[in-house]
């Protein structure tokens, strides 16, 4: 066993880990955040994604002693005092989830594409998403919330800006 | 600006509003209740052991080392469990001759396909039970297995040996015998002297659903009742078979389907696990959860499709088709699960499609072989029937030098002939193929796009254009239960609701059908809010746990809203004739004086103030002034039948470019026109059709589950099994024409499917009309841009091009590190999945 020690959606756990384990089991198992989901064994469908110091991983794919001295970032944590995060409101608004099992992993990616380009082409969104699986959208609505969690982040800096 | 305005409608109307979803909530903040979220105290774990071979004889089990690992409670092999796990069910057979296997959870002695359960491993923590699962030794003695479907169908090699055959059963259905039309082969017989033949051969491959959420199930036994938690389209369905199956009384399981991320039909099942999981929590009288890795889901988890379709079309040179004959080979798999056995037979009544087809003849044989069973997958039967008569239209068009959608118009049923009797024995309650198409024209600019092509064309561009067209028709709402008796089905069709009016005004819904993603709870608000006359916010739904909806029948088929819907306005009409009695005390006028409007009881032609819904309820709870035989609760359930189904249709069109030097494949353009009657909420709608529309996109081409010549499952992983992505797809044009149901007070006809069944023949007709100039007529799917450059290589295009073997010295046969190719040399389509393990 290892001892880890990370801040996970603000809280700071410190843990004993076997070195094999997954951080997504640690984020389920451990610690009980089930937001963040399993769809593969080959980290394929991105239904596991959340950031590691900002930056969007598959959690299956990083071992729970990876993150130590880290700060890993769930779709629990990402509202904030009650208010959504203009992600998960502009999924809700686009109906960019059925069944909303792939819906944690992609918000996280979604947040992740427009960090890095915060006005992407269609192009540039799909090709960004593109480590996501969902099997009910046809990937239609997931793409029109990118484009108007965009617009809102872009008009919002305008009117900071103004 | 968002996306939709809820406040766009202003007759106050709920139905026909693009209300947000009441669901999304919980499910973008990470407050799931997937089943495998669950944790219940002393909850152990279980791992699956299964076999790797297709077909081997069981010679011996040795659990010791498992037994004696850390943290494992128990290990139970098919011996241990033959004298209670009886046999899964499959409730749909063909007919009384049927041969069906008998159907172990846990395999005794044989086994029939690769990733059939041998034994599994109960213990403290998932890791410690896969650890251990990995300990039990079993011996195999391999057996001959029967993997080619049509070689299977000649009874070759037996999947079962005991059952003496490979046909499981027959089912055919003759326009003459049925005295429906006339005699199919008459038709043939005629056009082959003074008409037009068109004779093919499709392949519909095998799928996988391919549901995000891997199954799981969770099972207490620890009270007074079995409490099975499970990732399934049919809770109901469940906990009948765990009755029957395992010996239960009924009354002693409860069943609940918490959140389930999709199904498609993959989760209409009853399943080995499921009976697993409760012998092993019974057995140790502990809970117990088994939860899938996504390779057990392809590997065991149902498939879809698997069939050979040799169809025959007649026609007069003019372009009037004749007759129609269709003659399947449906792979079943291995066993037959809860309606394996039925799922080509539910496109057979869909096969003459929009058209008026004088003939029509159908006969399908369903072969066991040992491969993972098939049974439901979104469309079921309907997508293989469509694609079969849309790409034969094309085909028609093709021979006839005619427009793909001018000789379907001259086939389709006319506006004005509804309702019309079709020559497979059905009754299509309502359409309007005219305005559909017209529509999806204009949308698609049609003409432009031809134009385009015949630019291309002429000057010989590297990439052609190809136009696509699909007009289908479907049958929804599974199912009149007279219908389902007469063909062979265990259960019937009809679907319950009931509604509680709640004594502060708010109003509890509880439906029958078991949603996975289609957003019941918001459009089933919808409808009892206009009802009732209350708002959407306060109306709950309630669904998918046996104790709360005790009775229903849950979601397939296209069924919840064309059946369940209904069920949910009866039962609303029934509050609201039950209320009248209260309001014509309260008001002091005779209960036929008494009228509803907008949420308020008030007397005919007065202007007495009226009373409200609320008033009422509120009334009805507190009991203080009812009248006479009057009961003291508003509260009412319906059950319906359909006396029929429903019939959707659209006119889908497709422009795909293809690179005839490469072979890849890029959708430009795609348009949807969709009937499907009154629209309850249209953003729910156009989201069923996007996905639905990539579910058959990716059929045409990306798609398929291939086995090796062993029966092992190469796709076995979302590596290998290759689901489309966002960068794959492209953002589709939609839109409705409405003609209602004619069957039902909502005219809602279904939409689930809609989009599956109709696009993947839209895709492949695109491709194939690209290439047609190079005298390709057909392009097996998937079309892989390798499938599609060897069609192209093998019509005699780009010979000069082609890189020869002295230039590419690592591909020769004698160099070292490649595989011999197995069987001789492999067609395009077996080779390029194994090229990629």
């Amino acid at each position: 066993m290892t001892r880890i020690s990370l801040t996970v959606d603000g809280v700071g756990y410190t843990d004993e880990v076997e070195p094999r384990m997954l951080l997504v089991h640690y984020l389920r198992e451990t610690l009980g955040k089930t937001g963040t989901v399993v769809g593969c064994d080959t980290s394929n469908c991105g239904a596991c994604t959340v950031h590691l110091d900002g930056r969007s991983v598959k959690s299956c794919n990083v071992l729970a002693v990876q993150a130590d001295g880290h700060e890993v970032t769930t779709i629990e944590g990402l509202a904030q005092d009650g208010e959504l995060h203009p992600m998960q409101q502009a999924f809700h608004e686009c109906h960019a989830l059925q069944c909303g099992y792939c819906t944690p992993g992609m918000i996280m990616q979604a947040i992740d594409v427009l960090n890095d380009n915060p006005d992407p082409s269609e192009e540039e969104i799909r090709v960004g998403l593109e480590g996501n699986l969902c099997r009910c959208t046809g990937y239609h609505n997931i793409v029109k919330a990118v484009q108007q969690a965009a617009g809102a982040g872009s008009a919002a800096k305008a009117g900071a800006q103004s | 600006m968002t996306a939709v305005d809820e406040r766009s409608d202003t007759t106050g109307r709920e139905v026909g509003k693009a209300r947000l979803r009441k669901e999304d909530q919980r499910l973008i903040t990470g407050r799931t209740r997937w089943t495998d979220n669950l944790t219940l105290p002393a909850m152990q774990h279980l791992a699956m052991v299964r076999s790797p071979f297709a077909h081997a004889r069981i010679t011996s089990i040795d659990p010791s080392a498992a037994k004696a690992a850390s943290g494992v409670v128990a290990v139970l092999t098919g011996a241990d469990v033959q004298d209670v796990q009886g046999s899964l069910p499959n409730a749909w057979p063909t007919g009384p001759d049927q041969k069906t296997p008998a159907h172990p959870s846990i395999a005794v002695d044989e086994v029939c396909f690769a990733g059939e359960v041998v034994a599994v491993v109960v213990a403290r923590s998932a890791a410690a039970a896969r650890d251990a699962a990995e300990l039990v030794d079993v011996d195999y003695e391999p057996l001959p297995a029967a993997l080619d479907l049509k070689e299977a169908a000649a009874d070759g090699v037996l999947a079962h040996p005991d059952l003496g055959t490979n046909v499981s059963g027959t089912w055919t259905f003759d326009s003459a015998a049925a005295g429906t039309g006339t005699s199919a082969d008459d038709a043939i017989e005629a056009a082959r002297s003074d008409g037009i033949v068109i004779e093919r051969e499709y392949r519909q491959q095998r799928l996988i659903p391919s549901f995000m959420e891997p199954r799981s199930i969770v099972c207490d036994p620890t009270g007074e009742q079995l409490v099975v938690w499970t990732s399934t389209q049919v809770p109901h369905f469940v906990r009948i078979f765990i009755a029957a199956v395992l010996g239960v009384p009924e009354s002693k399981v409860r069943v609940i389907a918490p959140d389930v991320g999709g199904g498609f039909g993959g989760k209409l099942q009853f399943t080995p696990e499921e009976v697993i999981t409760v012998m092993a929590a019974r057995h140790i009288g502990k809970p117990c959860k088994y939860t899938e890795t996504r390779s057990e889901s392809l590997m065991s988890g149902h498939h879809g499709r698997d069939q050979w379709q040799r169809l025959t079309l007649a026609a007069t040179k003019d372009g009037r088709v004749t007759g129609l004959k269709v003659d399947l080979l449906a792979d079943m798999g291995a066993y037959l699960g809860l309606v394996t056995s039925f799922i080509p037979m539910l496109g057979a009544l869909m096969y003459n499609a929009i058209y008026k087809f004088p003939a029509y003849h159908f006969t399908c044989t369903n072969v066991l072989t040992n491969k993972t069973w098939t049974d439901a997958y979104r469309g079921a039967g309907r997508p293989e029937a469509t694609f079969a008569i849309e790409r034969l239209m094309d085909e028609l068009a093709a021979e006839l030098g005619m427009d793909p959608l001018e000789v379907r118009e001259k086939n389709w049923i006319s506006h004005e002939e509804f309702p019309f009797d079709t020559v497979a024995g059905v009754t299509y309650d309502s359409g309007n193929y005219e305005a559909a198409t017209s529509r999806a024209k204009e949308l698609f600019d049609y003409d432009g796009l031809r134009r385009e092509q015949q630019e291309r064309r002429e000057r010989n561009d590297p990439v052609q254009l190809g136009i696509g067209v699909s007009t289908f028709t479907e049958m929804c709402g599974l199912a009149p239960s007279r219908w389902m008796g007469q063909n062979n089905y265990a259960a019937g069709g009809w679907e319950h609701a009931t509604i509680r009016m709640l004594p502060t005004g708010k109003v509890e819904v509880v439906t029958g059908t078991s949603p996975h993603g289609q957003g019941h709870e918001t459009a089933w608000s919808q409808i009892v809010a206009d009802r009732l006359g209350v708002p959407f916010e306060d109306v709950e739904v309630l669904h998918g746990d046996t104790q709360i909806a005790p009775r229903g029948l849950d979601t397939y088929g296209s069924r919840s809203l064309a059946v369940g819907g209904q069920a949910l306005v009866m039962a609303a009409d029934r509050v609201v004739e039950k209320a009248k009695h209260h309001a014509a005390h309260l008001l002091e006028a005779s209960v036929e004086d008494i009228e509803f409007a907008e949420g308020t009881f008030s007397v005919k032609g007065t202007d007495t103030p009226g009373k409200s819904m609320a008033e009422i309820v509120w009334a009805a709870f507190t009991s203080h002034d009812l009248p006479d035989g009057i009961e003291p609760t508003l509260d009412s359930d319906a059950t319906y039948d359909p006396e029929n189904f429903s019939f959707p249709h659209g006119t889908h069109l497709c422009a795909v470019e293809v690179d005839t030097e490469t072979g890849e494949t890029r959708m430009r353009k795609y348009v949807s026109v969709d009937d499907v009657g009154v629209v309850v909420n249209p953003l729910i709608v156009a989201g069923q059709m996007h996905g639905g529309l990539v579910q058959g996109i990716s059929q045409a081409l990306w798609e398929e589950a291939v086995y090796d010549e062993q029966g092992t499952l190469v796709t076995g992983s979302f590596v290998d099994y290759t689901l489309p992505t966002a960068a794959d797809t492209i953002s589709f044009v939609n839109d409705n024409t409405v003609s209602p149901a004619t069957g039902t007070a909502l005219g809602a006809k279904g939409v689930g499917e809609a989009g599956t069944i109709a696009s993947t023949p839209a895709v492949v007709n695109a491709i194939v009309d690209a290439l047609r100039p190079l005298g390709i007529d057909d392009i097996q799917m998937p079309c892989t841009p390798e499938r599609v450059w060897r069609a192209i290589q093998s019509a005699g295009r780009n010979q000069s091009d082609a890189t020869t073997g002295a230039a590419q010295p690592h591909f020769e046969e004698s160099a070292p590190n490649q595989d011999a190719a197995a069987g001789g040399a492999p067609d395009a389509g077996s080779a390029e999945k194994g090229a990629d393990q």
